[in-house]
């Protein structure tokens, strides 16, 4: 592992123009979340029909390219997908950042599963993978609509 | 002074990290270790080791000597007038929660105000913030300058009748600022009010001088001294440590004790209960040495001219932006660079082998009021050179690169 992989393209570019930067109008759901180490700051909004699919996603917030990257290929992700199916690809994703090789939700496509794995550079820097999870918790908070702020200090 | 032989002196030079040359410039968080300091620490462990000041046998006694001529060196190191001013804590943070602690304990009552800057660590604020639970005190900041820097004037706008206590650094950690202290000190003494300096990066590089400054408390941090970690230094006048309560109970800062009532140890036992870092003590009078060896001036000299040189080589790089200008600077320059992140830089650095901090620096008031989320820190130390400089300047391009940026 080496720096390339950690910074491929992908994520310079999702670091960049991140995508679904913006503030859903009408969302139902949203949580916030801090990493107090970094400064990094994220906001997610959702908005979900009345079968529980995710019909709009944004997120506003700063960060380091690991954080906004994860966060813009999350949004670009789960949209379109139904509540039951983000929180397996979340528990999904958390766990291959953690210990697992490789994704094993039979929910999203091979390609989009290639996309995430661009993220599991950050396993070999223990002080960055708070970066890559800070969105991906944030969401599962906005879905369980805990009120809750997310922070990576607190546990 | 010729660095290239003193970094020899330091043997995590001796080794690659992770297959390049160590450019440390991490100093401000802590410093690397002189060989003497850390086989001091071996050989009393090895052939000297016994609990101080308790028994009576050949190693204690032994020990006990080692460990006081540690405060004895302090004393000199920092022209304290008496020895039992130098109380020994695990480290500056502990040095200023015991006097938050006590002096808030007897001295603090509702509505009285702790003025502080924004320039602190949040080591002198925190300790104070307690008090505003426990005794309902409000704290006050005086403000930092666009400059990064910290005046007197800024200092006497926020004093009142309610202030009871004034903290602050003697050396910003972010923006370098070296403060007026002096200045500060008999402004607050010609109202009264006593004053807390919190040295830890004043002490590894300025000249002290307890008795030209007057200050009442003075907060210094052995591990980035060259010394050990685990060990800080409480300097306090007298006057303070016999009035102020003791902060932790327990051996060692008794004088007897029965089960309807105690009273408490001579100075400077008062404040050290139960086992000290015995060995990083007596280690530390080897970090205490080495700078002495050294020599503050040489040392001030040679860091002086590292900051002059970062500062012209990162100014000449463009999309670098340096954190504060103060007129007065220690060696310690703050920066970002447009368009990447400050974490980013710091893994993306790292991969060269160049240490630097990024994020916050334990100020997030300070980092608050700049606007800024976080910032990249490189700070020097006694073994950097303008090599280490040019590399960084290097790894910086190296970024800017890899975010496609010019």
């Amino acid at each position: 592992m080496n720096l390339k992989e950690l910074y491929q393209e992908i994520i310079l570019d999702h670091g960049k123009n991140p995508r679904n930067l913006r503030k859903t109008e009408n969302f139902n759901k949203d949580a916030k979340g801090h990493n107090p180490l970094c400064g990094d700051k994220v906001h997610i909004y959702l908005k979900l029909n009345e079968n529980k699919k995710i019909e709009d996603i944004s997120f506003e917030g700063q960060g380091c390219a690991i954080s906004m990257a994860s966060a813009s290929i999350m949004t670009d992700l789960v949209k379109g997908k139904e509540e039951f199916e983000v929180k397996e690809i979340v528990n999904d994703f958390l766990d291959m950042i953690k210990e697992k090789d490789e994704l094993n939700n039979n929910i999203l496509q091979e390609d989009d599963k290639t996309k995430l794995m661009c993220l599991s550079g950050v396993k070999q820097y223990p002080m960055r993978v708070k970066c890559a999870t800070l969105s991906w918790h944030t969401l599962t908070s906005a879905i369980n609509n805990t009120q809750e702020e997310i922070n990576t200090e607190s546990n | 002074m010729n660095i290239s032989e003193i970094k020899k002196e330091f043997p995590i030079f001796d080794n690659k990290i992770q297959n390049n040359d160590l450019v440390y410039l991490d100093s401000a968080n802590s410093s690397q270790k002189p060989k003497v300091v850390i086989d001091r620490v071996y050989d009393f462990y090895t052939k000297e080791f016994s609990n101080v000041g308790r028994s009576v046998h050949y190693l204690a006694v032994a020990a006990t000597n080692l460990y006081e001529n540690t405060r004895s060196s302090v004393q000199k190191y920092i022209n304290a007038r008496d020895k039992n001013e130098i109380v020994f804590t695990k480290g500056a943070t502990e040095a200023i929660n015991l006097v938050a602690n006590t002096f808030g304990q007897k001295y603090l009552n509702e509505g009285d105000e702790v003025l502080i800057t924004e320039l602190e660590h949040h080591s002198n604020y925190v300790p104070w913030h307690f008090l505003r639970k426990s005794k309902k005190i409000n704290i006050e900041f005086a403000e930092v300058n666009d400059d990064g820097e910290i005046t007197l004037e800024s200092i006497e706008k926020k004093i009142t009748n309610k202030t009871k206590i004034i903290g602050i650094t003697h050396l910003s950690n972010v923006t370098g600022a070296i403060l007026p202290i002096k200045e500060i000190i008999s402004l607050a003494h010609s109202k009264g009010i006593p004053v807390l300096v919190d040295g830890c990066q004043g002490a590894p590089h300025l000249k002290l001088d307890m008795q030209d400054l007057d200050c009442d408390f003075y907060a210094i941090s052995g591990h980035k001294m060259y010394g050990p970690t685990g060990i800080g230094i409480l300097y306090a006048k007298k006057k303070w440590l016999e009035d102020l309560p003791p902060y932790q109970g327990g051996g060692g800062m008794i004088s007897e004790v029965k089960k309807t009532g105690i009273s408490y140890g001579e100075l400077p036992n008062k404040y050290e209960a139960g086992t000290m870092a015995t060995a990083q003590v007596i280690a530390f009078n080897e970090s205490i040495k080495f700078l002495e060896k050294i020599g503050i001036e040489n040392l001030q000299k040679h860091e002086r001219e590292l900051l002059n040189y970062a500062n012209e080589v990162l100014r000449k790089n463009n999309s670098i932006n340096i954190v504060g200008n103060p007129s007065v600077k220690g060696g310690v320059i703050s920066f970002t660079v447009e368009g990447i992140h400050p974490h980013d830089i710091a893994t993306i650095l790292d991969e060269d082998g160049v240490a630097i901090r990024a994020g916050h620096h334990c100020c997030q008031i300070l980092h608050e009021k700049l606007g800024l989320s976080a910032t990249a820190r490189a700070s020097f130390g006694v073994y950097n050179t303008k090599d280490d400089i040019d590399q960084l300047n290097e790894s910086l391009n190296k970024c800017k690169k890899i975010f496609d940026l010019k």
